[in-house]
């Protein structure tokens, strides 16, 4: 067996039994990348030295008997969270030689675990995309291809594609990312692994690169469910740093991935059932469905009357936010300045941010500024807070009558470069089936569940209640069992 | 009479408010762990957060949200339970998030009022419109490089509270009462230290004029004015501008002005126009602040004693007049000094002492009642030395000066310069004998009627004691042999 192979709790298991040694393990891995990433570009970071060093330095504390819960478990950290002496460019230019001075607390609490970081994943923008393609370092490639057009670049999805992908392709055990709108979920699903954004609050944001602050929320990546709670347990807790990080203790998350789903009830919202949504997709949910209701779960048909305002909630509350969250970027204190030629303050702040963003990160603030602009706040941005608010409600009526819901991740399977990116609103449809978790703050766990007619993989989703994550993980673990997803992507470690 | 301008077409009114930024005194910023102390070197005071670096996030500082709950209360106002944060966009170089967080929409103080104190003896109510906690910017230096700007983040996220009144001021007189007592108050309850000349308290002025019985006409807000002469000077000078503008057919545009300290006048800063959109919205990293009646029970018990208060026990204990109540409660620090100074003793006389003495003194020695030339406990020693009448009234006032001069205790001063007053009948008798045989002739022109002598005999008698007689004895003693 390739080193490369084993899930995140296998791995931990044959280091523990001495198996193999956190620096074999690394070095497995550190191997794939060389192997795969200048062809996938999932990782714009690669700290091969760093990993070799922490992986021995895992080895010793293990032979010391200190070993921590991750202790040697190589993972990839997408380049939002900031990471001490290790640059973080949030994928764009304005951040281009960044070096941060601090560690992100999901990072510290990670490596405190154990882990060891092989590098900083690729990402769209400020985690603005579905695509991966608005990164300023290029798109990520896709492991995964289609049957019938194995040429085609697919996408690995967005904002965390780089994560995802590497995950799938096997050049990291797990992989953190973060979700705004659906970043976590949709790439998991277009890469055929497991990612939970857990519930706003779970994680804290101290050190990561805000885009819509009271939308973002970090999770993992990972191959199975359990190892998407393993990792969890590590990267969840209050923080004091967070005014937003919720004071709940952490539970044993993995445990939940055991317990039985019988006499659950699970909802399935009718307002979900979208025109248009191919039928691959339709049938995988009634499949997911079937699957749960044989374990013993009862399906319960729900409303969420609201679901059609979320998508255009979302797209008032997150890029007001990032217009504000954005404004620090200004060529005065770090990053990028371009201070040639500039005759004055603003004329430095448009030259250095009209060099520094991309086109995604401008429209999304110029939307942002509008929004919130006088004249314009009522209609816009205090309506949208009105409607989430109104989206929010509808979930929590839907709590009494079922205990977690279920849905498509995504309303297809990745798609090739070009073939969204005409249009805006098209891309922005992607996140239909996952930006009301975020308007909720509820956790939202994508699993992967089968295949499209082009052998591509296709996810689930599974909603739970706030701070509900083992029921979520419980209800994922029993249709990850049940799918029994063996399929793997053309590009991967040891292929 | 209330104040009026003359101007070409009659009298005209004026209607002020005023916005009063004031820096919480607190050791650390309002969102971060960053010091606050000033004058320390650029830039040495500085946090990720208040650098406004990528990831960092506002944490509330819970000693900054006491303090402005203390003010609050200080100002008879509406303590709001549940307050929120905004940001206030907009770019500048010492701004480095590209917002300020403040609470726009929901402060964490509502209404409340103080009672300002005039000349003429009378008083007013001025009324608290709100209070709102908020950050500062930090500093751009112009004038340090020709063809640079240098920018201090020291101040940047240092707490403040902006305290907005009611338009109730009617003269430049009221605007300085209500900003001198709002001072006063804050400065009491050691939310903040008034400092004005480095800043930690500053003022917007909106000023505006109109007829009598008439509704309020457009007003101009003259930004950050920094002393209370310069507040009360830029009242008149944005008055008499803006009735000029009336009377000469034209209209006031409301706009945002600066005092011109050295011409006196105000300047067009920028027009509404140029105003900013500052597109603000709820800080979406700082969930509301919310806060428990009993704490706010808590911090009003143990509020601190307030200037009103104070006077008013002055006048009631301590039988001083309303008037001098007022002048020893002006500054707390006098006040301090005043009651240590008073307590057991005669504290009308230790009024008459501080006010008097004591405050020529520091005048003389351009020192101040904080470090004052003499200390409370010493100026007591001299009352006490008078009281026990070891000092006349006339020796006080000598030793006094030595005090000034060397700073030392009155008793070792009295020993030292052997200044003790007599008061031993048998000595003083001795020496009058001797002043009446001297001045026979005297005596017999003051037995024959002449009673305006008697001074004369005073006179020569303390004079031969070098001062130190006991007026009241040497009166006694005189008339008995004079009789």
């Amino acid at each position: 067996m390739h080193p490369t192979d084993f899930t995140l709790a296998g791995a931990v298991a044959a280091l523990e039994e001495g198996v193999i040694s956190a620096a074999e393990l690394t070095r497995a891995h550190v191997e794939a990348i060389e192997a795969l990433n200048p062809r996938l570009n999932a990782l714009l970071t690669v700290t091969a030295e760093h990993a070799m060093e922490a992986a021995k330095g895992s080895d010793a504390k293990r032979a010391r008997g200190e070993a921590g819960p991750l202790e040697g478990i190589p993972l990839a950290i997408k380049d939002l969270f900031c990471t001490e002496g290790v640059q973080t460019t949030a994928a764009s230019k304005i951040l281009e030689g960044f070096i941060p001075p601090y560690e992100s607390t999901v990072t510290s609490k990670l490596k405190r675990d154990g882990a060891v970081f092989l590098g900083k994943a690729n990402l769209d923008e400020f985690a603005m995309g579905s695509s991966n393609l608005t990164s300023a370092y290029g798109g990520v490639l896709n492991p995964w291809s289609r049957r019938n057009d194995p040429d085609a670049r697919l996408v690995p999805g967005g904002s965390s594609g780089g994560s995802a992908a590497a995950v799938a392709a096997r050049m990291a055990l797990g992989a953190t990312g973060t979700d705004t709108g659906g970043s976590i979920r949709q790439p998991a699903a277009f890469c055929g692994i497991a990612g939970i954004k857990p519930t706003y609050g779970r994680c804290s944001r101290f050190g990561i690169v805000a885009f819509a602050s009271s939308l973002d929320q970090a999770g993992p990546f990972a191959r199975t469910v359990e190892d998407c709670a393993i990792l969890l347990r590590s990267m969840a807790g209050h923080d004091p740093k967070d005014s937003t990080s919720a004071d709940k203790p952490v539970p044993d998350f993995a445990k939940a991935c055991t317990r039985s789903v019988k006499g659950l009830r699970i909802g399935v919202p009718k307002e979900y059932r979208l025109d248009g949504t191919p039928p691959e997709i339709e049938k995988l949910w009634r499949q997911g469905l079937d699957w749960l209701r044989e374990a013993g779960a009862e399906i319960v048909e729900i409303s969420l009357p609201h679901t059609q305002y979320a998508l255009p909630t979302y797209y008032i509350v997150a890029p007001a936010e990032a217009s504000s969250n954005l404004a620090r970027y200004d060529g005065v204190r770090f990053g990028l300045r371009v201070a040639e030629k500039t005759s004055d303050l603003r004329d430095l702040y448009e030259r250095t941010r009209e060099a520094g963003f991309g086109q995604e990160v401008r429209r999304r603030i110029m939307i942002g500024t509008y929004v919130l602009s006088a004249g314009y706040y009522d209609a816009y941005y205090l309506k949208a807070q009105k409607v989430r608010a109104l989206i929010a409600r509808d979930f929590r009526e839907a709590w009494s009558q079922v205990d977690a819901i279920v849905t498509p991740a995504t309303p297809s399977a990745a798609f090739a470069e070009g073939e969204n990116s005409d249009d805006p609103i098209k891309m922005y449809l992607n996140d239909v089936f996952t930006v009301t978790a975020n308007l909720a703050g509820l956790p939202g766990l994508a699993v992967p569940a089968g295949l499209d007619p082009q052998g591509l993989p296709l996810g689930l989703q599974v909603i739970g209640r706030p701070f509900d994550e083992e029921t979520v993980f419980a209800v994922g673990a029993a249709i990850e069992r049940a799918a029994d997803f063996k399929a793997l992507p053309s590009m991967r470690a040891g292929a | 009479m209330s104040y009026t301008i003359e101007g070409e077409t009659g009298l005209w009114e004026l209607v002020i408010g005023l916005e009063v930024h004031a820096q919480v005194v607190s050791n650390a910023k309002l969102f971060s762990g960053a010091a606050t102390a000033f004058g320390a070197e650029p830039n040495s005071q500085v946090s990720f957060v208040d650098a406004g670096f990528p990831g960092m996030l506002p944490v509330i500082n819970r000693e900054c949200v006491a303090q402005a709950v203390r003010t609050g209360l200080g100002l008879n106002a509406k303590v709001n339970l549940w307050s929120r944060f905004d940001r206030k966009n907009y770019f500048y170089a010492d701004l480095p998030q590209g917002y300020q967080i403040s609470q726009f929409a929901h402060p964490i103080i509502g209404e409340g009022q103080i009672e300002i104190e005039l000349q003429d003896g009378s008083t007013k109510t001025i009324g608290i419109t709100r209070l709102h906690l908020e950050q500062d910017a930090g500093k751009s230096l112009h004038d340090q490089h020709p063809s640079k700007s240098f920018i201090d983040l020291n101040r940047s996220g240092v707490a403040l509270m902006e305290i907005v009144s009611e338009p109730d001021m009617r003269s430049p007189e009221e605007a300085g009462a209500y900003l001198t007592k709002l001072r006063q108050i804050l400065r009491y309850l050691g939310t903040c230290d008034g400092n004005m000349e480095e800043g930690s308290m500053r003022a917007d002025v909106n000023v505006s004029v109109r007829k009598a019985d008439e509704g309020y006409r457009t007003r101009c807000e003259v930004k950050n004015v920094n002393s209370i002469r310069f507040v009360m000077q830029a009242v008149e000078a944005e008055a008499r501008r803006q009735i000029e503008v009336w009377e000469s057919g034209g209209t006031v545009e409301q706009e945002t002005r600066l005092f011109d300290t050295g011409r006196g006048i105000t300047r067009s800063m920028r027009s509404k126009e140029d105003a900013h959109d500052y597109r603000y919205f709820p800080d979406p990293d700082l969930p509301p602040l919310v806060i428990e009646q009993s704490w706010v029970d808590q911090l009003k018990a143990a509020l601190p004693e307030l200037p009103d208060q104070r006077r008013a026990r002055y006048v009631r204990d301590y039988g001083v007049t309303p008037y001098d109540a007022h002048v020893l409660t002006l500054e707390k620090e006098t006040a301090a000094y005043y009651e240590a100074v008073a307590k057991g003793r005669d504290a009308k006389q230790a009024a008459n002492w501080v006010m008097g003495d004591l405050f020529a003194a520091i005048n003389r020695t351009k020192t101040s009642i904080a470090e004052p030339p003499v200390s409370a406990a010493d100026l007591g020693a001299l009352l006490d030395l008078m009281a026990d009448s070891t000092l006349s009234g006339k020796l006080a006032k000598e030793v006094f000066e030595v005090m000034v001069e060397t700073g030392r205790a009155p008793g070792v001063i009295v020993e030292e310069r052997g200044l003790r007053q007599v008061t031993d009948t048998g000595a003083i008798e001795a020496v009058i004998d001797g002043v009446l045989a001297a001045n026979a002739d005297k005596v017999a022109e003051y037995r024959s009627g002449k009673d305006k002598l008697f001074g004369f005999f005073v006179g020569q008698t303390m004079k031969a004691m070098q001062g130190k007689g006991n007026p009241a004895l040497v009166n006694e003693v005189l008339k008995k042999k004079l009789a």
